[in-house]
């Protein structure tokens, strides 16, 4: 039951998503976001579209796998499309209706956008291993460290929370039986009942996390971490012609979306 | 009757998907009333999940567990009354305490059970009197004491359920030799106070060896080996092609054998290795 949150999974592959350097694919994510927000009429968001579709084939990620992330914020999708169905003013459907045409189109391109945003951004979790991300993330921000921005300290937070996830989880079902074992109840009762219910759980979980960064932080003085400075890599990020081209690939997508959007088609 | 019957057990993990694992098959087991078992295996064997199924936590896929004749899965209310006859103890059950104090945390059973004030109070101090936790530490932190008080605690807080059958998975895994031996003689007092069933997940042969009535081996998830310690480790060969390992005097019998000492006689405990020692002296010439 918790092991389908996808929070942060990393499906392996050895496509040419999965190749390219998590450098190009957080830009290419931050090229695709913007163009996402610049595009507004439908020849833009139809590019869109076919751009993600076009990389979501290449790196074989299952649409399915795509479409659970979208559950958690099924409310929010269908909130808004709601919202924008019911209180945009245009012409009306059939006379008298509240509904509009114009209400209809804004509705649709709205969950087209919260859709692939979200599709596309799971591509990069989804292909980029966590490791790879904040490797990437860390090299992109480094002229930050120039205005004293701990940035290294900070990717390397980010790297620990991801890789503890899972363990976490494990650790919560494990605590859970363990409990339920002792004839803890979390399924029935009132919603403040169950909320209770859950101090069984949250506190042994709690104590045993302060144990594990405990644990850990000695096991990494012990191999003499003192931070980011002088720091080298065991595996080296290295750009190829791939990347480049990718990135000009992806310039363009930019600009063309840019473009229609001021030649107004 | 048999106190648990397990008949044509069959559990399968995350079926239908690629990572389907069938972790028992076809398990068939009777276990009379107030045996001790000894349950080892290698790891991934499936000993946990049969433990997990005996209590109702895991769903079978297929077959059934029956609890005096009744099947523990007929229906929501029996699943949970089991957790109150089947008491389990996890690995590493300390990780599990939760409560400001040790009286409240292993009264957290009984009070799941909900019994009288007067009930639990009684539960409580007879559990701690059966794992040898002392009414000065009732008010302490759990937190707060050492690993060993900390897992006799959390066991206590099974025991203070009454179950007629207790589980322990590993109960010594990371305890010195005093802290394990503490905690094997607070279970044998317990089954002998109450006549219960009691099945040990271990891999100390040497504890199983002396302990246990009955020994059953899993591999794979199924039964490769059911029988007395003493039909079990003489055949160490079998015991040892299943990854595992035989008891220090089995050991020692055997490499006694390989000088040309046969014993003649399963050995399996210290005492046991020691009368067949003496007897080889006085009674059999080379």
């Amino acid at each position: 039951m918790l092991k389908d949150i996808t929070l942060g999974q990393y499906f392996p592959g050895d496509t040419i998503v999965h190749r390219l350097d998590p450098r190009t694919k957080i830009i290419l994510v931050l090229f695709y976001i913007i163009a996402l927000f610049t595009a507004d009429s439908w020849v833009s968001y139809g590019l869109v579209l076919v751009v993600s579709v076009i990389c979501q084939s290449l790196s074989r990620i299952r649409a399915k796998n795509l479409f659970k992330g979208l559950k958690p914020m099924l409310v929010i999708i269908t909130l808004t499309a709601v919202l924008n169905i019911f209180y945009t003013t245009g012409t009306p459907v059939l006379p008298g209706w509240i509904i509009t045409w114009e209400g209809i189109a804004r509705a649709i391109k709205m969950v087209l956008r919260i859709v692939l945003l979200i599709t596309g951004t799971f591509l990069l979790t989804y292909t980029t291993s966590p490791i790879a991300l904040t490797d990437g993330l860390e090299i992109l921000l480094n002229p930050l460290k120039k205005l004293k921005v701990p940035i290294h300290e900070m990717t390397m937070m980010m790297s620990m929370a991801l890789r503890f996830i899972p363990t976490l989880i494990e650790e919560t079902d494990k605590i859970m039986s363990a409990q339920r074992a002792r004839g803890a109840d979390f399924e029935t009762g009132s919603l403040v009942r169950r909320a209770k219910a859950l101090i069984p759980v949250l506190v042994p979980l709690f104590v045993s996390s302060f144990r594990r960064a405990d644990e850990l932080a000695v096991a990494m003085e012990c191999r003499c971490y003192h931070g980011g400075e002088g720091r080298t890599r065991m595996k080296q990020l290295k750009m190829t012609s791939a990347d480049i081209t990718a990135l000009i690939l992806g310039a363009v997508f930019l600009a063309a979306v840019i473009v229609i959007r001021r030649l107004g088609f | 009757m048999a106190h648990i019957s397990i008949v044509d057990l069959t559990h399968i993990y995350s079926m239908g998907t690629p990572f389907e694992k069938k972790a028992l098959d076809h398990i068939s087991l009777e276990i009379p009333q107030g045996q001790m078992v000894g349950l080892i295996g290698h790891t991934g064997s499936g000993k946990s999940s049969l433990v997990q199924h005996l209590n109702a936590l895991i769903q079978p896929t297929s077959g059934q567990i029956l609890l005096d004749g009744n099947d523990i899965n007929a229906s929501k209310i029996t699943r949970r009354d089991v957790k109150f006859q089947v008491g389990l103890v996890f690995q590493y059950p300390e990780y599990q305490l939760f409560e400001e104090t040790v009286y409240k945390d292993i009264s957290f059973g009984p009070q799941n059970m909900q019994l009288s004030a007067s009930e639990i109070d009684e539960r409580v101090r007879e559990a701690a009197g059966f794992t040898g936790v002392g009414e000065d530490l009732f008010d302490k932190s759990p937190l707060e004491l050492s690993g060993g008080q900390k897992r006799r605690i959390a066991i206590a807080g099974v025991l203070a359920m009454r179950p007629s059958v207790l589980i322990l998975d590993e109960p010594t895994a990371g305890l010195d030799p005093e802290g394990s031996r503490r905690i094997l003689s607070n279970v044998t007092a317990y089954r002998q106070a109450t006549g219960s069933t009691v099945i040990i997940v271990s891999h100390n042969m040497d504890d199983m060896a002396s302990l246990a009535d009955r020994i059953i081996v899993l591999s794979h998830g199924t039964v490769a080996m059911d029988g007395t310690p003493e039909q079990i480790f003489s055949d160490p060969e079998k015991i040892q092609s299943l990854s595992l390992d035989v008891p220090q005097s089995t050991r020692i019998a055997l490499a006694l054998k390989k000088l040309g000492v046969d014993l003649r006689q399963p050995v399996f405990t210290h005492e046991g290795l020691l009368s067949a020692i003496l007897n080889y002296r006085g009674g059999v010439t080379c």
